[in-house]
């Protein structure tokens, strides 16, 4: 067999100049707009209410807010105010920032269904007060605990989803 | 059937997997469609129409990747398309050229697949954070690992699968991907359970020997109309059935311990191949495994075993490449041992299926009969299933 194509290059082949390299830094900004939905709910949050919505259809009541049923196939209007509670459906344990640097004391992403939205239904968050290594994270954290959000001072919350600081365990 | 023509696959080819290539896009496309024409016995001007493959733009920092390197796909003056459903973009451009033949419309069609991670610095993950929502998700500081940790989570809770059992997968595939001649540097060999469950916590459950790496490379192959196949008197390898399905992307509402996504993409899939029994009429699988929890997630997706049985099976060497009771799973060694650039792993995979069914897998050969594989990928917003069905 003919030997594949292919020339792997080291990463000091790069920085020694061994490979010539030619770099570009990307200039782009964007703001988005946050839309009728999530935007009424970013206006909760700054209010400290974690608000939801209902679909009339089936029945669930759904968070993150939308503005239509992706079941249904459509609009939704009735808005309903949930709890800053709720249970933690998956959580991690994350040492690894955007750019594949390694931090120290982790970061630790969980979805949390929150009370009063159907079963299931949950947002992406962070947990705090739960430890700074592993071990500690672990023997504290588990699916099914239940948790509480830590707003934001109000004079500091300006309608987005950090004004929600992180949850905490509840007790 | 309600498509005109069976699709045939005539060959493939792929380069080597690096984690930063020389090569340009465009020269690693011309590699990559050259090989395949090769094994083809075909030249370009066989060629009716071409699909380009690559995922996310921002990887390269060229917008329209898959138009820039099209030269070197063999594109210039053809009818071309390029498909794009992210990580499951390897199978799907399979499917995408199965049905511009299958339309009637091509008698050959030659589908290319080319990525290129290593540009993107400092690390190629920061391309990845624009997958999560910018209004809910981003501005808690994301980084890509975070989703799939969560899934895995949730996946081995439901079940209770102990990490020891994904450390399994992974020393399987790592032993696979070395007899790959295109498995990249340092990714594949004889890893002990101990190292790799040792090996770095990056956002537990998942360590790092249980990742697929970052990786340049394409992969392409020749697909032609049954027309095109009796005119040459050849005896090829059959695209049977093909699936795509997506699941919304609210991911946090869906419950990611079962890929619902993939269930209803084999469903599709089977149906369209007559398969009733997937477990005794598929014969080897290639499951999708930038993770080693994802191949067993995968393969309850693909009904191949019952939710939460995966794992069980993983003990008793069911996956195992020289299973003769089982399904061998990943002979190739997968993304997580032969490397991960996205669009081509995905058509390593397809190519990996082609091979052994064909019987020209080499060392990494299955030892029970394969009259009919499965290959899989999955994407877009971690919400899309793809699969192709291959039989002889």
């Amino acid at each position: 067999m003919r030997p594949l194509a292919g020339t792997s290059l080291s990463d000091q082949a790069l920085t020694q100049g061994e490979a010539l390299t030619t770099s570009w830094r990307v200039k782009a900004e964007y703001a988005w707009d946050t839309g009728a939905a999530v935007g009424k709910f970013l206006a909760g949050l700054k209010e400290g209410k974690v608000l939801g919505v209902q679909c009339s259809g089936c029945e669930r009541t759904l968070i993150p807010p939308r503005a239509f049923c992706e079941l249904c196939f459509a609009p939704i209007d009735r808005w309903v105010e949930l709890s800053g509670t709720g249970v933690i459906n998956t959580f991690s344990v994350s040492f690894v920032n955007w750019d594949a640097t390694r931090r120290d004391t982790p970061e630790i992403p969980a979805v949390i269904e929150i009370d009063g939205a159907s079963p299931g239904l949950g947002i992406l968050h962070v947990l705090g007060e739960v430890g700074e290594d592993l071990p500690t994270v672990l023997s504290k954290v588990a699916i099914g605990k239940r948790v509480q959000a830590v707003w934001k001072p109000q004079s500091e919350r300006e309608g987005a989803i950090t004004d929600i600081r992180y949850f905490k365990l509840v007790g | 059937m309600p498509y005109k023509n069976r699709v045939a696959v005539l060959g493939a080819g792929l380069t080597r997997f690096m984690r930063r290539a020389l090569e340009t896009p465009k020269e690693l496309a011309f590699q990559a469609a050259s090989a395949a024409l090769r094994d083809a016995s075909l030249t370009i001007s066989d060629v009716d129409c071409v699909v380009g493959i690559t995922a996310p733009d921002a990887f390269d920092g060229v917008h329209m990747n898959a138009e820039y390197f099209a030269d070197g796909a063999g594109a210039r003056g053809k009818p071309y398309m390029r498909s794009y459903v992210g990580g499951g973009s390897g199978v799907f451009g399979v499917i995408n050229g199965w049905y511009h033949v299958a339309s009637g419309d091509f008698d050959t069609c030659l589908v290319v697949a080319e990525e290129k991670m290593s540009s993107a610095l400092p690390h190629p993950q920061g391309a990845f954070n624009a997958i999560y929502d910018q209004f809910l998700e981003r501005p808690l500081g994301v980084n890509l690992l975070w989703i799939f940790a969560l899934e895995m989570n949730r996946y081995m809770s439901a079940h209770g699968v102990p990490m020891e059992t994904f450390a399994q997968v992974a020393r399987k595939n790592k032993l696979n991907g070395m007899d790959h001649p295109s498995s990249q540097s340092g990714i594949s060999g004889d890893f002990s359970i101990e190292e790799i469950m040792d090996s770095e916590v990056m956002a537990w459950p998942v360590q790092r020997l249980m990742v697929s790496p970052v990786s340049d490379g394409a992969g392409a192959m020749l697909l032609a109309s049954e027309e095109f196949v009796k005119k040459r008197g050849l005896d090829p390898v059959w695209i049977e059935g093909v699936g795509w399905n997506l699941d919304t992307s609210y991911w946090t509402n869906r419950d990611l311990y079962y890929p619902r996504y993939l269930e209803k993409a084999a469903l599709m899939a089977y149906d369209m191949a007559g398969v009733t029994d997937p477990r005794k009429e598929i014969h080897v699988v290639e499951p999708y495994d930038p993770f080693a929890y994802k191949e067993l997630h995968h393969l309850e997706g693909l009904q191949l075993a019952d939710k939460g049985q995966a794992p069980r099976l993983v003990e008793k060497g069911f996956w195992d490449r020289d299973t003769l009771a089982g399904i061998p799973a990943t002979p190739s060694g997968g993304l997580i041992g032969v490397g991960n650039p996205i669009a081509a792993a995905g058509m390593m995979k397809v190519a990996e299926i082609y091979w052994q069914l064909e019987g020209r897998a080499g060392k990494r050969q299955v030892r029970r009969e394969a009259r009919r594989g499965l290959a899989q990928a999955w994407g877009d917003l971690m919400q899309v299933g793809t699969v192709v069905i291959l039989g002889k």
